[in-house]
């Protein structure tokens, strides 16, 4: 999109007005610095994600759009978590957290605050390992996607 | 052209001037002072002034729907536009170029709930094509140009341009672009030409043929093309209540106005036709009715639209053509004039049969012999008056219907209505645009007594200009739609519709300096019209004492089928 005041407004605003849903966005600034890159992830049959490719394009501010989940592609989300950690559940969280590939980034004597990239299943999964009262706080990002190989979505 | 500097404003009139905008309708206020100023010292843009800002916007909008020139509208921030948006969701839904300028509170007081400050681009965001809020000066002519560009090309829509008022005083060097390329909006106007093909094919292989076309022909100039393509095919022709005049409705193969108040043969025809070409309409819920029964596996549709989010948004299409509809009927012609095949003429005779056949049900038949004033005989007087050259506009609601219904337009653009809001108090400040797009032409509103007071103070603004609209109020003293669907559905409970403590409306209209005139008697109507039309430079306010019981057949109840009309 555009990099303009307002085009996530708009963007934001066709979804509710039409009754789409988005289950989450991402947005920032490209190498391009007029334009900015924009990941949303919906749920809808093909006749309504269809519609939503059509009404994206047609606002001013969409420069181009593609459909990622029509090929191969890659997901990534990050997401930090704050979890209680005391006496022997210290050394549990901190051999998880190896296997999940993920970093400690914050400690106090009573927690931790762990980062984790990768796909959404995989930091659901990460969530599953954690028990319910160990989970105090938690902000995910929403997924960036990018096409694999000479997938490319590029502007001219 | 020579760089100087110039205010915000002066650029702003400098800017409409170099779009050859020849007439400005508006209201003043603090935030387009400036602008004001500069309007009052050239005398290039002639700016008209309402009596109300949605006056403003349907005027724009009926001087743009009948002269294929965008409408330019000037209000002001806070109320000015809040005042606007109502005209402005008429104009988006119907698809009508237009360019609203609001004016905006000062950029450093902008989001701290300044003295009329509304959050104009939020506001209208959802019903305008496209909005821009300037913030900076050196952008002002380009964002206009923009504006102007967005609003006329593609689909056409309403575009709006917040202006605060410290840009407006704001110096910079003016020059005006040449051209704006924007590299997010490229509008396709050709059809790709191998759906063009295979459209021709099944057009040639039909047996029950429909032309469906709406509103996207008169938007696209294209009546004369679309006229030619059915009538070399001698395929039967139905149009929208958007489309009334794209095809000549006096034409024998014209079957009417089809949707919810449609024909009995247009709507049969639509429901059992087996292949249908759909040019420039939307397959709007009024016309299809429910989509299940319309839903049909062994029809086929062929969709022109210059829209491809309209494209099988609503009903899945066999053909989609994504073009301007004037190129792709261009280039369709010059596709069956190559081609040595041609319609299938015993498959088509027996299909007129049909549809003869279905005429003969006379669906739009009334009491002719009543001795209260129908509502149909009214309109039917005013077309013979008229030689049906007049520009109508109209309200919304059961006269509208009947005007729709009863004044075969065979010209495009005499028709102003507004279809896809169904905005109440439309007829009369459109009809005032109308007049100053076309000063010499007759130009009628047909209107009932609920809607025209909606924007009744703009009497007076007919008055200022010498407006010498005629206006045909068809008096029922209800809210005749309303009633309509209370009698059929609400078990006759005509909650809230009955219209009280009416006006003295022959005594309201000589109070703001016009004629008016009272009818009660059938006999009375031919003469009265006949004499409000010979005064050629005076508004004559006509209020027709109509039968109340009176309702619009045939009628699609809501959730029901094409072929489930309900029948006089």
């Amino acid at each position: 999109m555009e990099n303009e005041a307002g085009a996530l407004s708009r963007v934001a605003g066709l979804f509710s007005a039409r009754g789409y849903n988005i289950e989450s966005l991402t947005v920032a600034p490209t190498e391009d610095p007029t334009l900015s890159r924009m990941t949303l992830v919906t749920v809808g049959s093909d006749d309504v994600v269809e519609q939503i490719t059509k009404q994206l394009n047609k606002l001013i501010d969409v420069v181009k759009i593609i459909d990622l989940s029509d090929g191969d592609h890659i997901e990534c989300e990050l997401m930090l978590v704050k979890v209680r950690a005391l006496g022997k559940n210290r050394k549990e969280i901190k051999a998880t957290t190896d296997i999940f590939c993920g970093r400690i980034v914050d400690v106090t004597d009573k927690s931790y605050t762990i980062e984790l990239t990768g796909t959404g299943s995989k930091l659901d999964a990460f969530l599953d390992t954690m028990s319910h009262n160990t989970i105090l706080e938690t902000v995910r990002t929403g997924a960036s996607g990018i096409g694999r190989g000479e997938r490319m979505l590029k502007v001219k | 052209m020579g760089a100087e500097d110039l205010t915000g404003a002066e650029i702003t009139i400098r800017c409409l001037q170099e779009e050859g905008v020849k007439h400005i309708f508006g209201y003043p206020g603090g935030a387009v002072l400036f602008i004001y100023d500069e309007l009052f010292k050239q005398n290039k843009v002639k700016h008209i002034l309402v009596r109300h800002e949605q006056a403003a916007i349907h005027a724009a909008d009926g001087y743009a729907r009948s002269s294929n020139k965008p409408g330019v509208a000037l209000v002001t921030s806070g109320p000015g536009v809040t005042n606007a948006v109502t005209g402005i969701a008429t104009a988006y839904m119907d698809s009508i170029p237009m360019v609203i300028i609001s004016g905006q509170v000062p950029t450093p007081a902008i989001g701290l709930d300044a003295f009329q400050e509304v959050d104009t681009v939020g506001i209208t965001r959802p019903c305008v094509k496209h909005n821009f809020l300037v913030k900076d000066i050196t952008e002002l002519a380009a964002t206009i140009k923009k504006a102007f560009y967005i609003c006329s090309t593609g689909r056409p829509g309403p575009v709006l341009v917040d202006i605060p008022k410290d840009i407006s005083q704001e110096k910079f060097k003016f020059s005006y672009p040449a051209s704006v390329a924007m590299r997010s909006y490229d509008p396709s106007s050709k059809g790709h030409p191998g759906q063009l093909k295979k459209a021709i094919r099944l057009i040639l292989s039909s047996k029950r043929p429909m032309v469906y076309a709406g509103g996207g022909v008169i938007l696209s100039n294209a009546a004369s093309q679309l006229t030619h393509f059915v009538q070399m095919l001698n395929f039967p022709c139905t149009n929208t209540l958007m489309g009334l005049g794209g095809y000549p409705a006096t034409d024998k193969q014209f079957v009417g106005m089809l949707g919810m108040h449609g024909t009995y043969e247009a709507n049969m025809a639509m429901q059992n036709c087996d292949v249908l070409i759909a040019i420039g309409a939307r397959f709007d819920d009024r016309v299809i009715g429910n989509p299940k029964h319309f839903s049909n596996k062994d029809r086929k549709i062929i969709h022109i639209d210059i829209d491809p989010s309209s494209i099988s948004k609503r009903v899945r299409v066999d053909v989609p053509i994504v073009g301007s509809v004037s190129n792709v009927l261009d280039g369709l012609i010059k596709l069956l004039m190559a081609s040595k095949e041609k319609p299938k003429q015993a498959k088509l005779k027996s299909w007129w049969a049909q549809i003869d056949q279905w005429r003969t049900r006379d669906c739009l038949k009334y009491d002719r012999k009543s001795t209260i004033i129908k509502p149909q005989m009214v309109v039917e007087k005013l077309y013979k008056i008229t030689k049906g050259k007049a520009f109508i506009t109209s309200d919304v609601g059961q006269h509208q219907m009947w005007a729709a219904q009863f004044y075969k337009f065979d010209k495009p653009r005499r028709w102003i209505n507004s279809g896809g809001l169904g905005t109440m108090g439309f007829g009369l400040p459109s009809a005032m645009g109308v007049q100053f797009a076309n000063p010499r032409n007759t130009v009628a509103c047909i209107t009932g007594e609920a809607s025209i007071q909606m924007c009744i103070q703009e009497l007076s603004t007919c008055k200022q200009y010498n407006l010498p609209l005629k206006i045909i109020n068809l008096n029922n003293r209800y809210m005749g739609m309303v009633r309509q669907w209370q009698e059929f559905f609400h078990g006759n409970r005509y909650a809230e519709s009955y219209v009280d403590a009416l006006p003295d409306f022959v005594k309201l209209a000589e109070s703001y300096g016009h004629v008016g005139i009272k009818i009660e008697q059938p006999s009375d109507i031919e003469d009265a019209l006949e004499e409000a039309f010979k005064l050629k430079d005076k508004l004559v306010f006509m209020d027709f004492i109509t039968d109340q019981t009176e309702n619009v057949f045939p009628m699609i109840p809501g959730g029901k089928g094409l072929s489930e009309m309900i029948l006089v």
